[in-house]
């Protein structure tokens, strides 16, 4: 193969999807390469799509995007053993025309990325694994090898859209392999049941959605969250955990889903609801410390493959767009001005990054993957007081109300101690600033 | 509260399109699992793809993968799997993801 591209995009998830129509929509010859034997057919996502990366991109996506439900509700749950504390967010105010938070199955969403990016010229190939990166002598980055015959196909730049696993830019020496603590496993299935019962379990009307995000008991001490999301005609319930916990653990992440979907308090949400999908992802958790180098001599690296993920605001897919389209946006900058894709040229990228939420958000947050992992108590020793003290507070038994704080303060002191309440608080504090 | 559950039923939901015996994962040195005291892949891997064998080593059946990848990061220490993806179009084909 003879022909050359302005831009290769290797994989055909949120962050790749959202540079290739980028780039094609700017007339720039691009191709787009995916293993999967069709768009999303490798893509796993809990989840939540917030529209308003995708809008700056495709801002009348709304017409025919197939979304699942607007969100309304918001749900937080610390699981006890039988019971949970949570806080509830709604408001009628997300029932507008333009949705910022939609529940979406990540299929449909990238078969119609997939069209989107055909209407505007782009060329997406499936079916087609991309085995290696082609290099010239000097290390530059000229196109990538695949696995079909003459399987080479040349580029003036590379973005690499290859999802966490980022098997090329380590194949490369680009990024060294993601430490235990720095990834979480998370499983999934999909629940198919009558949407009615869908809207009266939760409250909602047709089109509205919840969503449960979880913590506590359920990841068995492990660092972990887990989620209950509903969409049209089905339930997503997933829960995942650090690697390193898995690890060290003897919990497999099926029998941990199993235990979730039995929960008291989550098994009449899903009673009755057909499985049809069991899906497992690793998702970046590494936070701002576990970045790679972003952008090299006619490369860059976007989305999980950059370990872009928001843990503590559950923001994956949108920092994923954000970095493809910051990339793309690069590419059609340098093009304009004549100007190669040397590593210099391409620090515009990481520029752009910096400046924006991705960086400035994972940034934010640079302490908290740290504090999780060495802190267990966070996932073990704190649902189980916080759900004692909640069912001992809301229990009337003539035990008068002085005698019932003294007993539960008794039990958090007992617990950590005073010092250990008092570190844990400071810890928290330094997780978030 | 741990209940049994056969992750078998779970992966039967799935639509694979499967190279035949060509495994895109293998484990370098049975050698090595022998020796490996945690065996973590046995008991991480979401779709129990290895198990321990009656040598005491770790027996690895690639049908049912979901090309998670943890695997590979639970054993990056020993580095006694050498994990690719499969060819294009093979492999986990989810449908809903």
């Amino acid at each position: 193969m003879v022909e050359k591209f302005d831009a290769i995009v290797i994989g055909a998830g949120p962050s790749g999807n959202a540079a290739t129509y980028t780039l094609a929509k700017q007339g720039l010859k691009v191709l787009q390469l995916e293993r999967g034997e069709y768009p999303g057919a490798k893509n796993v996502q809990g989840g939540i799509m917030y529209a308003h990366e995708l809008e700056k991109i495709i801002p009348d996506f709304r017409d025919d995007c197939p979304t699942e439900r607007h969100i309304i509700e918001q749900r937080v749950w610390l699981l006890g053993d039988d019971n949970y504390v949570g806080t509830n967010y709604r408001s009628e105010a997300f029932n507008t025309d333009r949705p910022n938070r939609y529940t979406i199955i990540r299929a449909n969403i990238d078969k119609w990325w997939g069209e989107q990016i055909r209407k505007v010229g782009g060329l997406q190939i499936c079916e087609t694994t991309v085995t290696e990166l082609i290099r010239d002598p000097s290390g530059k980055v000229t196109g990538v090898r695949t696995d079909r015959e003459g399987g080479e196909i040349h580029a003036d730049v590379v973005i690499m859209a290859d999802g966490v696993n980022a098997l090329l830019a380590k194949r490369a020496g680009l990024q060294a392999e993601a430490a235990p603590e720095n990834v979480a496993l998370a499983v999934k299935e999909i629940l198919f049941i009558d949407p009615e019962l869908i809207q009266q379990r939760f409250g909602i009307k047709e089109d509205e959605g919840v969503v449960i995000e979880i913590m506590g008991k359920v990841t068995k001490g492990m660092v972990g969250t887990a989620f209950l999301y509903t969409n049209k005609e089905s339930l997503t319930i997933g829960i995942g955990c650090l690697i390193s916990d898995f690890k060290n653990g003897d919990c497999p992440p099926y029998r941990m889903l199993e235990d979730l979907k039995n929960h008291p308090v989550i098994k009449p949400l899903i009673e009755g609801a057909e499985m049809k999908e069991y899906a497992a992802h690793m998702i970046p958790e590494g936070g701002y410390k576990a970045v790679p180098q972003l952008y090299g001599d006619g490369w860059m690296v976007v989305g999980d493959a950059a370990h872009f993920n928001n843990a503590a605001h559950r923001e994956g897919s949108n920092l994923a767009m954000a970095s493809g389209r910051m990339a793309a946006e690069t590419v059609i900058e340098l093009k304009a001005a004549g100007k190669g894709y040397s590593a210099s040229n391409l620090a515009a990228y990481k520029k752009k990054l910096d400046d924006s939420f991705v960086m400035k958000d994972l940034k934010k947050y640079r302490e908290l993957p740290g504090i999780m992992h060495g802190n267990k108590q966070f996932f073990g020793a704190y649902p189980d007081e916080i759900t004692a003290a909640a069912h001992n507070w809301f229990t009337v038994d003539s035990v008068d109300k002085k005698t019932k704080e003294k007993a539960i303060m008794k039990a958090f002191v007992k617990r950590r101690s005073v010092m250990g309440l008092v570190g844990d608080a400071i810890k928290l504090v330094r997780a978030v600033r | 509260m741990s209940i049994m559950v056969k992750v078998e039923e779970k992966l039967y939901q799935n639509r694979y399109i499967v190279d035949e015996s060509r495994p895109h994962i293998q484990i370098k040195s049975a050698e090595a699992c022998q020796t490996c005291e945690k065996q973590a892949c046995t008991f991480c891997c979401p779709a129990a793809c290895y198990s321990r064998n009656e040598t005491g080593g770790v027996t690895l059946v690639t049908d049912g993968c979901l090309e998670c990848g943890t695997c590979r990061v639970v054993c990056q220490d020993k580095g006694n799997i050498a994990w690719d993806y499969p060819r294009g179009g093979y492999g986990i084909s989810y449908k809903f993801g």
